[in-house]
């Protein structure tokens, strides 16, 4: 069991308990190996079902939105990025909330490990010192849990929570001489029949689910624009155009806000890089607004204010 | 003789824009007649949509155009509109709308020259790229 287990089911104990808070949210293994499952406590003898380990890629900030009871939260950095994006947000109010912060060493890629065992059936994962040991029906191999971490945590800057009440444990030292765009200056420098190639492939097999949409803590609209339908600005068919409307105004949606989480990309069936669009926005903001999402509580997001010399070069 | 002409949806600021395309006319200077356009309270009112709109039902270009930071009629909208521009430009554009097909300008009322040479210097680029081949919806809609 991860060390952290144990200290926030006694954490979610002790706030339940102490009345500190209504509803504890954390993460309770699935039903199913590296598939974790988030979990809303109330009942202080129900804290031993939470769980932690690497493979908690959801985004807990999702069960936030407009909740009006206190709550005691698990926060790794990109959910903690995203608590203070519904903070400015006023989605949920600072003082509702119990943080319990997690220093995060990145969560590993279920596919990763699936194509590393050549699709057989894993039955249960462990986690040891660092490496990964998948076991199954005459199956037992181990891996460095590094090589397979999610894109996302591989180039993650920020593992460490940006606001928490406590801390589960010493705070993880962060990535050092990481690249970050690496990705998205390979498709820059692509010529523009190669960029629409490259993102129609990548898009081809969407069926239009919205999962990533649901995972992200980003889209909490009452009315999708998707879902609009007079006027109608996204079409309900799969026709390819429609997929690419449908991809570029969730990403728009997100520009400024995104923390890259990766939630989208996990809960796609699909297994599409949704991340490629929000990266290129999350790129921009940062070059052209010097903006990172969830940094501060006192900061307004980059859409909601404005310099009188912003960048100006693209305009006539 | 049938030579090909692009399509480009205009969205022209009620306040500045649309009117230096009325004094341009009544001023009679030549541009080519290639826009549509349509009058919008504000640049800010222009939302990503309607731009993606006007692509997917297969114009070869989208120019809009406000008023010069500074001077909105709502004091601030234009600056709003630059940032939310300057990502939608990026982010169309990374991938794979070509970077001719998007244009954004300030023109004031009294503008007029101004309008008449942006527009040709539009209708250039958009001509030099020819019919837009990405983003048009072939299929029928379906409500």
């Amino acid at each position: 069991m991860h060390e952290y287990t144990e200290k926030i089911r006694d954490a979610a104990k002790r706030l339940l308990k102490e009345g500190k808070v209504d509803t504890f949210i954390g993460f309770k293994k699935g039903s199913v190996p590296m598939m974790n499952e988030p979990a809303l406590i109330t009942d202080p003898d129900k804290a031993d079902l939470l769980h932690w380990d690497s493979n908690c890629g959801l985004n807990l900030c999702n069960y936030l939105t407009k909740r009006t009871d206190r709550i005691g939260i698990i926060a790794n950095g990109c959910t903690s990025r995203n608590i203070v994006t519904h903070i400015i947000e006023n989605q949920i109010k600072r003082e509702q909330l119990y943080i319990v912060g997690i220093p995060c060493t990145g969560m590993i890629d279920p596919r990763a490990i699936k194509r590393a065992v050549k699709f057989k059936e894993i039955l249960d994962v462990e986690e040891k010192d660092g490496r990964i040991i998948v076991k199954g029906n005459g199956l037992e191999e181990s891996f460095e849990k590094r090589a397979f971490l999610q894109k996302n945590c591989a180039i993650c800057l920020h593992r460490n929570p940006v606001i928490y009440d406590e801390m589960v444990g010493e705070k993880a030292p962060e990535q050092q001489e990481i690249e970050s765009f690496k990705d998205v200056k390979k498709i820059e420098v692509m010529g523009s029949d190669d960029k629409w190639g490259f993102f129609t492939r990548m898009i081809s097999s969407c069926i239009r689910c919205y999962a990533c949409r649901n995972a992200c803590p980003l889209c909490y609209c009452t009315t999708c624009f998707v879902d609009e339908a007079q006027p109608q600005w996204v079409g309900k068919s799969i026709d390819p155009t429609d997929t690419m409307t449908f991809h570029i105004l969730r990403a728009f949606h997100c520009a400024g806000r995104c923390t890259d989480c990766e939630a989208c990309e996990r809960a796609c069936p699909m297994g599409i890089n949704v991340r490629q669009f929000t990266k290129k926005l999350n790129k921009d903001a940062l070059e052209l607004f010097s903006w990172e999402a969830g940094m501060s509580e006192d900061q307004r997001p980059p859409m909601d204010v404005y310099k009188t010399d912003d960048y100006n070069d693209f305009i006539k | 003789m049938n030579e090909w002409q692009p399509k480009i949806t205009t969205f022209l600021c009620n306040w500045c824009s649309y009117g230096a395309a009325d004094l341009a006319g009544v001023s009679r200077f030549q541009y080519p007649p290639y826009f549509r356009i349509i009058r919008v309270p504000c640049s800010a009112r222009v939302s990503p949509k309607f731009i993606l709109a006007a692509l997917r039902h297969g114009a070869d270009g989208v120019w809009v155009s406000g008023c010069h930071p500074g001077d909105c009629h709502y004091l601030e909208g234009n600056y709003y509109a630059r940032r939310k521009f300057a990502l939608l430009k990026g982010l169309l554009e990374h991938i794979g709308i070509e970077p001719g097909r998007l244009n954004f300008s300030w023109i004031s009322s009294a503008e007029a020259t101004k309008f008449a040479e942006t527009a040709k210097g539009v209708a250039d680029e958009v001509k030099a790229l020819g019919p837009a081949k990405h983003f048009i919806k072939t299929r029928a809609e379906v409500a």
